[in-house]
């Protein structure tokens, strides 16, 4: 039996949009994996961010993220506890055009009683000298309930920012047995 | 359609182990994934062994980071090849670490893997590793550098098919 299945896509049509939704996730799976293709039209910035809230809540969410970028020595940051999930990565506004970055979440067993922790990796590419990045995070949600619905935020809660037109995200489930 | 990611088996440990094995591995995949969900006695790195080979034929290199520092860490001529640095496992919280062993079950080349560890309290971990023997992989062990895996700790081997 196939494990690895699809359960949701979302592509952000004309005109974009602030935010991304999965609910009503099916609590049939062992693990969830996201895998996102986007760009926001954050202004001025050629790496943006998004972030992230599993079940509308807005606490409990740190992170430890490793980070390297432009030829940088890399770099290791961490935060929490934050109203939202971070760090998760795309490309900005003044990044080269049609150029989208690349994230992916690891979920392990959000249907379980323990708090949430999960790992974020992400890529940027622009094909010039800068704005090229490689990010990698382990975060945790500290909450015991069951994941039943995962929102992403262009660049933050509440911001008019919004991913641009043809960002997609798809939401997969794994399956152990 | 092709099923190409599909369960080989799946361990929750009812006790406390030493090590955790998937043996008789079928070569009927191309690529191999473990996923550990795990906690441990004591701060413990964590490791592979496959096909119970013990020797010094293991060697990884781990970009990591603990949220204020960051490095590249080289592990050579090792008895299991290494997945994390700062993603080690501990007693209260449970550590994910994701595996990907590649073209596992060819008899031409030695044996490569990329590992992902996180530790949300301590670090995040990127590895490579080999292990230099050219026999398929039949079997892989989880294994600790000190103390033992904790009863509850789940782990699940999948075995991808290129089509």
């Amino acid at each position: 039996m196939a494990t690895y299945k699809k359960i949701s896509t979302v592509t952000v049509g004309s005109g974009g949009a602030s935010t991304i939704e999965f609910t009503s996730i099916p609590q049939t799976y062992t693990d969830l994996v996201i895998r996102i293709s986007g760009r926001t039209d954050e202004s001025g910035q050629g790496r943006s961010y998004f972030r992230w809230r599993f079940n509308s809540s807005a606490s409990g969410y740190s992170y430890r993220w490793t980070y390297g970028y432009d030829g940088n020595v890399v770099n290791s940051v961490l935060d929490g506890p934050i109203s939202t999930g971070l760090v998760a990565l795309m490309n900005g506004a003044s990044s080269t055009s049609n150029t989208f970055g690349n994230t992916e979440f690891y979920i392990p067993n959000y249907t379980g009683s323990q708090n949430k922790s999960l790992s974020v990796d992400g890529v940027t590419e622009n094909n010039t000298s800068s704005i090229y990045m490689l990010s990698l995070s382990s975060s945790i949600w500290a909450d015991t309930s069951a994941i039943t619905s995962i929102t992403l935020y262009a660049v933050n809660v509440g911001s008019a920012n919004k991913f641009v037109e043809h960002t997609t995200a798809t939401l997969y489930g794994i399956k152990n047995s | 359609m092709a099923i190409t990611y599909e369960p080989i088996a799946t361990t929750t440990l009812t006790t406390s182990a030493s090590s955790v094995t998937f043996s008789s591995i079928g070569s009927g995949y191309t690529d191999l994934v473990l996923v550990i969900n795990a906690a441990a006695s004591t701060l413990a790195n964590t490791g592979l062994r496959f096909n119970s080979d013990s020797g010094s034929n293991y060697s990884s290199t781990i970009l990591a980071g603990n949220g204020s520092a960051a490095g590249s860490f080289r592990y050579s001529n090792a008895t299991y090849g290494q997945i994390n640095y700062y993603g080690y496992l501990e007693t209260t919280r449970i550590v994910n670490q994701v595996v990907h062993i590649m073209n596992y079950s060819n008899s031409t080349t030695y044996k490569s893997y990329l590992g992902r560890a996180n530790n949300s309290s301590n670090g995040t971990d990127a590895t490579v590793g080999i292990w230099r023997n050219t026999n398929a992989i039949t079997s892989v062990s989880f294994v600790l550098n000190t103390g033992t895996i904790s009863s509850g700790s789940t782990f699940s081997l999948y075995g991808i098919a290129a089509a």
